[in-house]
């Protein structure tokens, strides 16, 4: 057992906060979120020079062979620097259901746009009645001579405000909501018959409701088998999770940071209020609670490749930890920041927000507790 | 022991129904019970209609304008006049400035200040925080120099709560550098419309919306005559109304109303084919939110009586500020949940007007985020936890 990150997880750590440190101030940051891209295209070039945009894909993809703990890595840092470049929308939602819907002869093809950084992807799945459920798919993929032809809507889609390519979850065959029957097509962004809103999110990010109006794709347009796409997209959602819960570490770990920076500075009655016991026991549980979230992240990730039982386990618990320690951590920096903690201007309000926020993608705490209560009942009735 | 409201009482309430009824604009109330901001105009509208009814200045002695009502009476119309979806009476002028005025004000200041605060003529903001005096607001640095028949007065206040339509700030200065920091403050009246050298910058807080400011005093000069009090002696009117008049301080009325708001959507948003409050997770939550309402409602009742009965609440209504502010956050951050996805919109003025997703969920995270505000200000939590510590159990 050996929970210390080996030469080459370390040398990506330090790479990755090395290129947030110097292009994501929280300046820089303000300025890429308010620009009309919402990230920016210089940023993501150099994530693609030094590789990072290929350390998740397997090396037949073209990638480095990243497993969870390196998608740990990287997301972690980027949590750390608040990045709203499309890492999760393009490399990490559409990258691995390539990965993972494609034989080894036709994945390198696919990915390499992603890797490159030339081409994003936006992976429109969830809708606006199914909420955090994934195979809750109206929109429908007929058979249009050796095309098909799309109708639906899809909601929330991160990075589908500007991706060039939309990678769209359609039902090709059986009933809402049911896993089987689910395929998936790559539709471009200006597609006739696609209307994109798009919109800046509370933490910074870019997302779109897409409406598919009859938008007529080739048969090329299938990624992978029809009607098996709920596989592939588990692994998508898991790595998704995985990144998140990454994120949400790193945040915390700066919110705690900052957090006891300002309570060891800020002086009222003459002392710092980090003098005062009441203070030092909250910002003790906060550091708890990023603890248990760094621990339940590690957990996750080193169990991307477990059986499915431990595996759906650790991933939902990961993200209800996340959401659950995730808010207490974030509420209590506002809170010690005082009046300055509710400042647009002060970066801890972004990191609260960012925090708090992630419990609204992938589903949320209360979706991940009832997928453990199930697994739970199901364990019984089998016992 | 009787925990209900006697014939008058009920009595009392019938009658403010009814005039909620009739001169509350819907247009108004909607927007309070969905979170939706309301404008200086909304708020000025219901003012002037409660002066004409002559129920505006309710915590002021009937011979300035108060309906003289008991505190039952008082706690019976913030109540009722909150779950209604009335906006809130802004405290800075009807409330703070005015009850120093008439404790410790002279008889200009009486009749000049008074009648222009019950038309809504001024609206007053509130000169307290600095950056360095959030918590320690004794520690403040506004410096108010005598120069004749003027005070010359420099410094930065904070956290102006709608500074921005503010034409009178009130304000407390440091007058004497050399003793006790207590000892050394004057409460002073600034016109901020005709006084030069006040400026008024805007602070954005992290729900993107513009509800506080900076005011920055440079070499203002500020007649001797908008002194409140003794110089010197501006502390004893600063602590006069932390006491005064707190029993409406956990808003109970708001929270019910805001989770009124909460069942509806829970009973006709749906979710993967069913209504929100159909999903276990959902009700619970909502039952349990309940119960602590229902546990901060009847605390505030028995404050109320007792005030009713010639007491005079001190650090009682300590105790109405942590758990009112504490259960309003909860449905705050209940009200983000069930927004689900839909809570990540951000608002420039159009999500909220027109959300992207279900109409509530414009609002969701806004208010979550917005109403972290209510454990900070006021007096922090942390204080009130303080004062109880001292006032109540000894410690």
């Amino acid at each position: 057992m050996d929970f210390s990150y080996s030469d080459e997880q370390r040398m990506l750590k330090d790479m990755v906060d090395r290129v947030v440190a110097d292009q994501y101030g929280f300046e820089q940051r303000e300025k890429i979120i308010k620009s009309d891209a919402g990230y920016s295209p210089e940023v993501w070039s150099q994530f693609a020079e030094l590789g990072l945009l290929a350390v998740p894909f397997s090396e037949a993809a073209g990638g480095f062979d990243g497993g969870g703990a390196e998608l740990m890595v990287v997301a972690e840092g980027f949590g750390r620097g608040l990045v709203v470049e499309p890492y999760l929308s393009s490399v990490v939602l559409a990258g691995t259901f390539f990965d993972a819907a494609l034989d080894d002869d036709t994945k390198a093809e696919a990915l390499e746009p992603i890797i490159g950084g030339e081409q994003r992807y936006a992976l429109a799945c969830y809708e606006p009645a199914g909420r955090y459920d994934a195979h809750w798919i109206e929109t429908t993929a007929k058979k249009d001579g050796d095309g098909y032809v799309l109708n639906g809507k899809k909601a929330v889609v991160l990075g589908g405000d500007s991706a060039d390519r939309l990678l769209v979850i359609a039902r090709t065959s059986g009933d809402n909501p049911s896993a089987s029957g689910l395929s998936a097509f790559i539709v471009e962004g200006d597609a006739d018959g696609v209307s994109r809103e798009g919109y800046t999110t509370f933490d910074g990010h870019r997302a779109a409701e897409i409406t598919l109006d009859n938008v007529k794709v080739g048969a090329d347009a299938l990624v992978g088998e029809e009607g098996s796409a709920a596989k592939p997209l588990q692994h998508a959602l898991d790595r998704g999770i995985v990144a998140m819960c990454a994120e949400a570490t790193g945040a915390m770990e700066m919110a705690c940071d900052l957090t006891l920076d300002y309570i060891k500075e800020r002086k009222q009655f003459g002392v710092p209020i980090g003098s005062f016991q009441a203070l030092q026991h909250r910002m003790v549980d906060m550091r708890i609670s990023l603890e248990k979230v760094r621990s339940m992240t590690l957990w996750a990730a080193c169990s991307l490749d477990a059986p499915e039982a431990e595996r759906r386990q650790r991933l939902a618990a990961a993200k209800y930890m996340v959401g659950k320690a995730g808010r207490h951590v974030a509420e209590e920096a506002i809170q010690l920041f005082g009046g300055m903690g509710m400042m647009d201007e002060s970066s801890i309000s972004h990191y609260a927000k960012r925090i708090v926020l992630i419990d609204h993608y992938l589903g949320d705490r209360n979706y991940h507790l009832d997928r453990l209560i199930d697994q739970l009942t199901e364990e019984s009735a089998a016992a | 022991m009787d925990i209900q409201y006697n014939e008058a009482e009920l009595a009392f309430r019938d009658e403010v129904r009814a005039f909620v009824a009739e001169k509350l604009p819907k247009s108004i109330s909607d927007k309070v019970k969905s979170s939706e901001h309301v404008s200086p105009e909304d708020m000025i509208t219901w003012q002037r209609a409660l002066y004409e009814k002559g129920w505006l200045a309710i915590n002021w002695p009937e011979e300035h304008g108060g309906p003289g009502w008991s505190p039952i009476q008082k706690h019976i119309f913030e109540e009722e006049t909150a779950e209604a979806g009335a906006p809130r009476i802004l405290p800075f002028g009807l409330n703070m400035v005015a009850p120093v005025i008439i404790k410790f004000g002279t008889q200009e200041q009486k009749d000049y200040y008074l009648p222009r605060i019950l038309k809504s003529e001024d609206w007053w903001a509130q000169g307290y925080s600095e950056p360095g005096a959030g918590s320690d607001l004794a520690g403040l640095k506004c410096r108010a120099e005598r120069d004749g028949d003027h005070y010359i007065v420099n410094g930065q206040k904070t956290w102006t709560t709608l500074g921005q339509h503010a034409n009178m700030i009130f304000v407390l200065v440091r007058t004497d550098t050399t003793v006790k920091k207590q000892e050394g403050i004057s409460f002073l009246l600034v016109d901020m419309e005709n006084t030069p050298g006040v400026t008024v910058r805007p602070l954005i807080t992290l729900d993107g919306a513009h509800e506080v400011n900076e005011v920055f005093f440079d070499n203002v000069k500020v007649p001797v005559e908008n002194l409140v009090g003794e110089e010197n002696k501006g502390w004893t009117c600063a602590k006069y109304l932390l006491t005064f008049e707190r029993t409406g301080i956990a808003g109970v009325g708001i929270s019910k109303a805001a989770l009124e708001h909460l069942k509806q959507i829970a009973r006709t948003e749906k979710a993967e084919g069913k209504p929100l409050i159909e999903h276990p997770r959902v009700a619970e939550r909502l039952v349990e939110l309940e119960l602590e309402l229902m546990a901060v409602e009847m605390t505030n009742l028995r404050v109320v009586s007792a005030a009713e009965a010639g007491g005079v609440p001190g650090a009682e209504s300590s105790f109405l500020k942590i758990m009112g502010t504490e259960v309003r956050q909860k449905i705050s951050d209940l009200y983000r949940e069930l927004a689900g996805p839909y809570a990540l919109p951000f608002p420039d003025e159009d999500v909220v007007e027109d959300a992207i997703g279900p109409e509530f969920s414009g609002s969701a995270a806004t208010t979550y985020f917005n109403l972290r505000k209510l454990s900070i200000f006021g007096g922090s939590n942390e204080i009130q936890k303080n004062i109880i510590s001292k006032a109540i159990l000894g410690l």
